[in-house]
């Protein structure tokens, strides 16, 4: 009964066997079986057998039938691939292979496939296919065989080449029996993985072969049909095989794209039919092609329809009773969100998956809604999503707590159009799941905080707000010491936040912190030193207590002595030199990012990365996600140490190197030339007690074109300025080109700029504006030459007055050239200026609009274009980007309320032309109509090209 | 007691190939782990689970639990299904299985599963052909040995047949 009971029974038995094993009398067959079968089912129990291989050998060799079978079966579950009898199995093997008899040849397959070690490939890998696609062999032979070198090749790439029998395997697709079929899909998956060049003519098979199976009746396929699903494991798998490749080719196979649309489309209808059974044996295997469906419309990507109807049905599912098909809908929804087709239509489901959030019992479940609410969030859900993910983390599992702190910090960062909001959701973390609130997280705020000066008197009000509490997270004191250190001076005119309010307050918190906390909060007194004198005698005090000056740990005493000797020492002038605010932090791929890519492998975070970048840069901005501050400006005073050239290292607290304050407090300037050199090396000792080096990971700017190589470029930026004025036309390592505009009626002003970003002289500098010879008779520009030469980090302006003499379609061109540093540097670029610039909007009530749309319904008027969207279909976006295309908008004019209306008047010399425009969007499809009248044939084409650019 | 198949689709770590049987506390740290996460799963809540870099596909059936782990590409629902009709063929084959059949013929049970899937992929899925293909070994069993299942380890196991 009890566990030792079982033990020594078992040992008894063990005992038992060996013995016979070893005895003197040769066992017959019978009996050998009989002791090999016990030691195995003794194995499966759980215990360790070290013998009897051999005599399990010896059984293969039998030629009945029962006992080569057990042989077998132990040699499956038990033989080691190291072991020295792989030999001897091999070559029993290889005898039932070339013995012809169909059984003993199926047992020395199945055990191939089931080692499947290396050594079996080394042997068998040519016998193998030979096997697999010769004609006589039977149809189980060949599903075996199929199955034996998908494993074979598994273990051992390499020894299995493909050869000539890979064409023969690929029309195994077309074999009568659906066994074999099967088998052969699953090798030609994996193979296909590997090799797609070789197998891509399995493609059009699949789909014949997955339409005739979709299209059958239930009865057709006989035994292959599963609970009324015709063939549900071989459609799944020819899915499967199928996303090894690209959709098939809409001009070079038209006809194998339409066969397999149709069969997506006939598998989603199948889904809205009512069910042929109650069993749930029906609706899995029929939901299983389903959800492979999606998942090969998915790896498509390429039919707005289809993404959007799959959407639908898995919006279906989100309600379902069933928990396994809200799981796996949630799951699949997360791809969907990722495409640019469908985020919009999954982005309908967000109240549904907020509430599976709060009401779903299984934890696997809630998971996989944070991830698809991760997944769908942009800017118009961002704190709606992030709000729901906060109060969720509360109550949340703690082994998922982490990741949805790492996901909340990142939507937070990403979507942060008011950046107090962002340092309120940090600090909200930092509260709710402080332990979980990685280094990563902490790290960024701050990095976020000291790149915009907006958002720091704010971040310094709130975290003192928040240091108030009696009980706070340590990672509250890291972040509120790093922060008052830096920005305390914003909030110390009100006298509940003075200097030594703050320094008591932090100081209250100093000894239940950790030594990297304090050696961090020390590093905040110095810095109160520099910021408040008033406080200095009191820090003073503090550094100089024995706690402090004594203490065990060598890096907090080392502080303690430098910043205290600093204190006393230095002038004013050093000290506020040394204690500098940080220089902003170079823009790079966000630290927590990169984590949350490490936890999840790569590719969901990548995926949806991915998925957003595809729908391009916001035209009408608000701000970017990612703060802008790429040109960062080293402050001057960073200069005087010789860190101009290395912005990132901070230029704050001293390094705790003794020599080197030494040099810094020597006034003399030739001291700190030496400087130089030695603080990078010091600044990479720092380790995590100074105030976070900036995080790891790899410098990137993200502007990109500041590290083009070549500087001559000609960038069409045309349809960014269509709908704006303002901006950067063209940047450079070299230059960088500014413009600001302004038009009114048929006359306008443009201001460019010219920055030099390097420090050297443009010699020769001489902008030209081209206009064609037709483009001239359309369009007047006047402007006067520019000074030849641009200092280095100098800008020089130059204005354009512009008149539209009648309408025109092309864009005039600036073309730069100038010398640099001895080569001749040549840019051209065109110049915004389009015929929307002289639009004056109008504004009119429905009826009038409609009056003079019939007017102008000539064909020659209207000009119309369907397109697709190339951004997220946002209202908000589209009304500005109307406005900003310089018609009027023209609310409730359309008896559609999605529907936007835009009329005004286009302004040339000679004549003035009536515009009306109407835009409607179709969500479902992710298209526009756009429809233009106006008087004239050309301004109708060119106005209607033009703005179907923006959307 | 227990029991919980294993069908590895791909042999990532050093599982016993195709299938094993775990009663009460399993040696491997591996499948301890697995076993007990599968165990304390309750009703209702959703077939899948994710457990280290694969996924846990499991069903309950009276006492047994079959699970199956799959990788991240592969359809949760169909191994549902493979587990259900790898329980109709044990049926078939035993009339009406239960534990017991299951463990004094482990080896049927194997050799079942062979029939139906091989190298961790499905072979046959047709219940007709799976089951003939047994018989006819069967009928072989016969012809070559006319003795019955003597050997049967019972007095070892009824004892762990908790």
């Amino acid at each position: 009964k009890s566990k030792e009971a079982e033990i020594k029974r078992i040992n008894k038995e063990l005992a038992n066997i060996r013995s016979k094993f070893k005895g003197d009398k040769a066992l017959d067959g019978y009996s050998k079986k009989k002791y090999v079968c016990k030691l195995l089912f003794i194995f499966l129990l759980g215990h360790d057998i070290d013998f009897g291989h051999m005599e399990a050998v010896n059984l293969l060799s039998s030629n009945r039938y029962t006992e080569k079978q057990i042989g077998y079966l132990f040699i499956s579950v038990l033989v080691n691939s190291n072991s020295e009898l792989i030999r001897l199995i091999n070559n029993a093997i290889k005898n039932d292979l070339a013995s012809r008899n169909p059984t003993f040849m199926g047992l020395a397959l199945h055990c191939i496939a089931n080692v499947g070690s290396r050594e079996m490939a080394e042997a068998f890998a040519g016998e193998i296919p030979k096997i697999l696609v010769a004609g006589d062999t039977m149809d189980s032979a060949k599903q075996s065989a199929a199955l034996c070198l998908l494993r074979l090749y598994r273990t051992s790439p390499h020894l299995v080449p493909t050869g000539d029998w890979a064409s023969r395997v690929v029309h195994l697709l077309n074999d009568q029996h659906l066994g074999v079929v099967t088998a052969a899909t699953s090798l030609i998956t994996t193979l296909a993985q590997k090799n797609p060049e070789e197998f891509k003519t399995s493609v059009s098979l699949a789909v014949s072969r997955l339409s005739r199976i979709v299209t059958s009746a239930s009865t057709d396929l006989q035994d292959y049909t599963y609970y009324f699903v015709p063939a549900p494991w071989l459609s799944v798998k020819l899915l499967r095989l199928l996303q090894c490749y690209p959709p098939p080719g809409e001009e070079i196979r038209p006809a194998v794209r339409g066969r397999l649309t149709e069969c997506l489309e006939t598998i989603l209808n199948k889904a809205q039919e009512p069910p042929k059974s109650k069993k749930v044996q029906h609706s899995n295997a029929k939901n299983a092609v389903l959800f492979e469906a999606i998942s090969l419309i998915i790896h498509h990507d390429s039919e707005p329809n289809l993404l959007v109807r799959a959407c639908n049905q898995l919006g279906q599912f989100l309600q379902h009773r069933e928990t396994n098909l809200r799981y796996l809908a949630l799951e699949s929804m997360c791809a969907l969100a990722s495409s640019e087709f469908s985020h919009e239509a999954v982005k309908t489901h967000i109240e549904t998956v907020i509430a599976a959030l709060k009401t779903e019992r299984d934890v696997s479940v809630r998971q996989r809604a944070v991830d698809l609410l991760y997944a769908m969030c942009d800017r118009s859900n961002a704190q709606q999503i992030v709000a729901e993910m906060l109060s969720y983390l509360e109550t949340a599992d703690y082994s998922i707590r982490e990741e949805i702190v790492l996901k909340v910090a990142i939507l937070a960062e990403k979507y942060a159009v008011d950046y107090t909001w962002y340092v309120d959701t940090i600090l909200n973390l930092i509260r709710i799941a402080g332990d979980y609130v990685s280094e990563e997280v902490w790290y960024r705020v701050i990095q976020i905080v000291i790149n915009r000066d907006d958002v720091q008197g704010y971040a310094a009000k709130t975290v003192f707000e928040s240091l108030q509490a009696p009980a706070c997270h340590e990672n509250l004191v890291k972040v509120g010491g790093y922060i008052l250190g830096e920005f305390g001076n914003l909030i110390a005119g009100d006298p509940r936040s003075s200097p030594l309010v703050q320094f008591n307050l932090l100081h209250s918190k100093f000894h239940l912190c950790s030594v990297p906390t304090r050696a961090l909060l020390l590093s905040t007194y110095i810095k109160f030193v520099n910021l408040f004198p008033e406080v200095k005698p009191t820090i003073q005090d503090v550094l100089r207590s024995d706690s402090q000056l004594r203490n065990a740990d060598a890096e907090l005493q080392q502080r303690a002595v430098e910043y205290l000797r600093l204190s006393t020492v230095a002038s004013t002038d050093i000290l506020a030199t040394v204690l500098e605010e940080m220089p902003p932090f170079p823009e790079r791929e966000s630290s927590i990012l990169a984590k949350l890519k490490k936890k999840k492998g790569p590719g969901t975070v990548m995926g949806l990365e991915e998925g957003k970048r595809e729908r391009g840069p916001d035209i009408n901005g608000g701000p970017e996600p990612a703060p802008a501050s790429a040109t960062s400006t080293p402050s001057p005073s960073a200069d005087l140490l010789g860190l101009g050239a290395v912005p990132p290292a901070p230029a704050g607290p001293p390094p705790s190197s003794g020599g080197l304050l030494v040099d810094v407090f020597s006034d003399s300037p030739s001291a700190v030339a030496p400087l130089a050199p030695g603080s990078e090396d010091n600044f990479a000792r720092q380790g995590p007690c100074l105030p976070p080096t900036p995080d790891p990971g790899p410098v990137s700017i993200p502007c990109s074109e500041q590290n083009l190589g070549p500087p001559v470029q000609c960038k069409v930026t045309l349809p960014w300025f269509v709908c704006k004025n303002n901006g950067v036309l063209f940047e450079n390592q070299l230059l960088q080109i500014g413009l600001k505009s302004e038009f009114r009626q048929n006359l306008g002003r443009m201001f460019i700029f010219y920055g030099n970003k390097t420090s050297t002289q443009f010699l020769n500098f001489t902008p030209t504006l081209i206009c064609s010879d037709d483009l001239q008779t359309h369009l007047s520009l006047q402007t006067k030459p520019v000074d030849p030469t641009v200092d280095g980090g100098a800008q020089v302006q130059q204005v354009v007055n512009i008149e539209c003499v009648s309408d025109f379609t092309e864009a005039p061109v600036l073309n730069i050239q100038f010398r640099y540093g001895g080569t001749f540097q040549n840019v051209s670029v065109k110049l915004p200026i389009t015929l929307n610039k002289f639009f004056q909007p109008t504004e009119m009530a429905s009826q009038d609009f409609f009056q003079r749309w019939k007017q102008l319904s000539s064909p020659q008027q209207e000009v119309q274009n369907i397109f697709k969207a190339k951004h997220p279909m946002d209202t908000e976006i589209t009304k500005a980007k109307i406005i900003g295309f310089g018609s009027a908008l023209l609310e409730e004019v359309d008896p559609n309320p999605a529907n936007f209306v835009g009329a005004g008047i286009i302004h040339t010399r000679t004549t003035q032309i009536g515009c009306l425009l109407r835009l409607e969007p179709n969500l479902q499809a992710q298209m526009y109509r756009l429809t233009l009248r106006t008087s004239k044939e050309t301004v109708s084409q060119r106005l209607c090209a033009l703005l179907s650019e923006q959307f | 007691a227990r029991i919980v198949f294993l069908l590895p689709q791909h042999f990532h770590f050093n599982l016993m190939p195709v299938f094993l049987f775990v009663l009460q506390t399993p040696k491997k740290k591996i499948t301890r782990e697995l076993v007990q996460t599968v165990l304390a799963r309750k009703p209702k809540m959703c077939s899948f689970l994710e457990w280290r870099d694969l996924k846990i596909v499991y069903k309950r059936y009276a006492s047994l639990y079959f699970c199956c782990a799959i990788e991240d590409q592969d359809n949760e629902l169909i191994t549902l299904e493979i587990i259900h009709r790898y329980v109709e063929l044990l049926d078939k084959y035993f009339g009406s299985v239960c534990e017991l059949d299951i463990i004094f013929n482990f080896e049927k049970a194997y050799f079942i599963l062979d029939e139906f899937l091989l190298g961790g992929e499905v072979q046959e899925t047709s219940k007709k052909n799976v089951l003939k293909a047994i018989e006819q070994a069967d009928l072989l069993q016969e012809e070559v040995s006319v003795i019955s299942h003597s050997y049967t380890v019972s007095e070892i196991t009824l004892k762990h047949a908790r």
